[in-house]
């Protein structure tokens, strides 16, 4: 499959870059790992008159610890990420989540970035980022500004962005006092999107008690989504066997899942409550070895 | 618009003017006439169409050919060298790793770039680095068998 003909920009800065998406509008298309975008103008899904591949831009691969928080440099590829020992011993969310998305070689390419500012509610980047409280960095011709991740998605591969913004860097809040998380995917095999997946980031307090909770879903709706019922109700209390019963109930409706052929709406609602369940019990199982 | 390219493909320096869309893929396939990389899925499930990009495995179905401008392409014909077949490739012939062959070019690619990167694969950990690598005939026994082969020749 040969994609419709476009014009091909290799900024060498992220300056020139903003200035390329701000002269061409909404006929410009970011190029950055490109494993959903070169499919899509394979497939002839969409098309655009101008894509603009930031792979070359220097300072956008990074992974690295500073003032509590993790930043990752949003054109760092997914493998880069999967191998880096931070994430390994320090974001069991993370370390869960990689490892499940698309297959290696795709990983090899593709950027959380991209994965992110791609708008898919398919993708998995999006609930984790949003279970995790984590803040996104856009760079545009107004410069740069921070955008909680939580606030980001606006509807079916919609997200917050101007047509003359990058996404440049996602920050993730550094795990403080007794924290963990755990992210649970059902798939129908490797390089398939999720059935469902949900993730989980939970902070104990002193007592044991739920400081904070963050819970959210992949592929249950026209957006990630963020299980907001489910962070309220598990906050401030001890969980046991029955809060995390109730929490993975308020998970799952918080959903919207249209059936499909990977399943009917009911069996997507019920994995949700599963999975939640799985992934409240690992996450703070996670905390209590912190 | 068309765009002038230099790309070191199995260590030789080649040069062309290509069209911004056109594939990484096909410039392997028609322009090099190297013809050892297939096309199976065209949508980045199957695999058959795996080069190493500056030592790592990818598929170039999903690749533009412009993007590989300045970087290094490896193919499955240029792993042979100096008339002896890379030790991946003598480990397939030997274990019976591929029954009609099509997915072997981008399972030699990937494997050779696992072996470069853990010269002591275990099972587990070839499945998952094969697992974008689809191969309808062997069931992956051979080929994980195979892989193990090649790790202990060339240890």
């Amino acid at each position: 499959m040969i994609p419709a003909p476009f014009d091909y920009h290799r900024p060498g800065t992220l300056d020139e870059a903003i200035g390329l998406l701000a002269r061409y509008g909404d006929q410009a298309k970011v190029l950055a790992g490109g494993m959903s975008l070169l499919p899509t103008l394979k497939l002839r899904l969409g098309s655009y008159a101008h894509l603009v591949d930031i792979n070359r831009i220097p300072g956008l691969e990074y992974v690295k610890e500073e003032k509590g928080w993790l930043r990752i440099g949003a054109g760092t590829r997914q493998s880069a990420l999967e191998r880096s020992e931070l994430v390994k011993t320090k974001y069991p969310l993370l370390a869960d989540a990689i490892p499940l998305i698309a297959d290696p070689l795709v990983r090899n390419r593709g950027t959380i970035g991209g994965n992110i500012a791609n708008g898919d509610p398919a993708n998995d980047w999006p609930a984790i980022v949003i279970a995790l409280g984590a803040e996104l960095v856009a760079k545009g011709r107004g410069g740069e500004r921070t955008i909680p991740a939580s606030r980001f998605y606006k509807g079916l591969f919609v997200t917050d962005l101007k047509a003359d913004e990058i996404l440049t860097e996602v920050r993730i809040p550094a795990p403080a006092g007794q924290s963990g998380g755990a992210y649970r995917k059902l798939k129908r095999k490797t390089g398939d999107y999720a059935v469902v997946a949900v993730a989980v980031q939970l902070a104990l307090g002193k007592g044991g008690a739920v400081e904070r909770a963050g819970v959210a879903l992949t592929n249950v709706g026209p957006t990630p989504t963020d299980a907001v019922a489910a962070a309220k109700f598990l906050t401030g209390k001890t969980l046991d066997e029955k809060t995390i019963a109730e929490a993975s109930k308020l998970a799952a409706a918080a959903g919207s899942p249209s059936g499909d052929r990977r399943g009917s709406s009911e069996y997507k609602r019920e994995m949700t409550r599963v999975l939640a369940g799985r992934a409240l019990k690992a996450a703070l199982e996670r905390a209590g070895r912190t | 618009m068309k765009h002038k390219i230099s790309v070191t493909v199995n260590g030789a320096a080649r040069e062309a003017e290509v069209e911004s869309r056109l594939l990484l893929v096909h410039f392997i396939r028609e322009n090099l006439r190297l013809t050892g990389t297939h096309i199976g899925c065209d949508t980045s499930h199957c695999g058959v169409c795996t080069v190493l990009l500056d030592g790592q495995p990818v598929k170039s179905c999903t690749l533009l050919a412009v993007q590989a401008d300045g970087c290094s392409v490896s193919t499955v014909e240029g792993l042979e060298q100096g008339g002896k077949l890379h030790p991946v490739q003598e480990a397939f012939t030997e274990k019976h790793a591929l029954q009609c062959g099509f997915c072997t070019p981008g399972m030699l690619m990937t494997c050779s770039a696992l072996l470069e990167r853990n010269k002591k694969p275990s099972e587990e950990e070839i499945r998952q680095a094969i697992s974008g690598n689809l191969c309808r005939c062997t069931g992956y026994l051979n080929i994980v068998k195979a892989v193990q082969h090649a790790a202990e020749k060339m240890a």
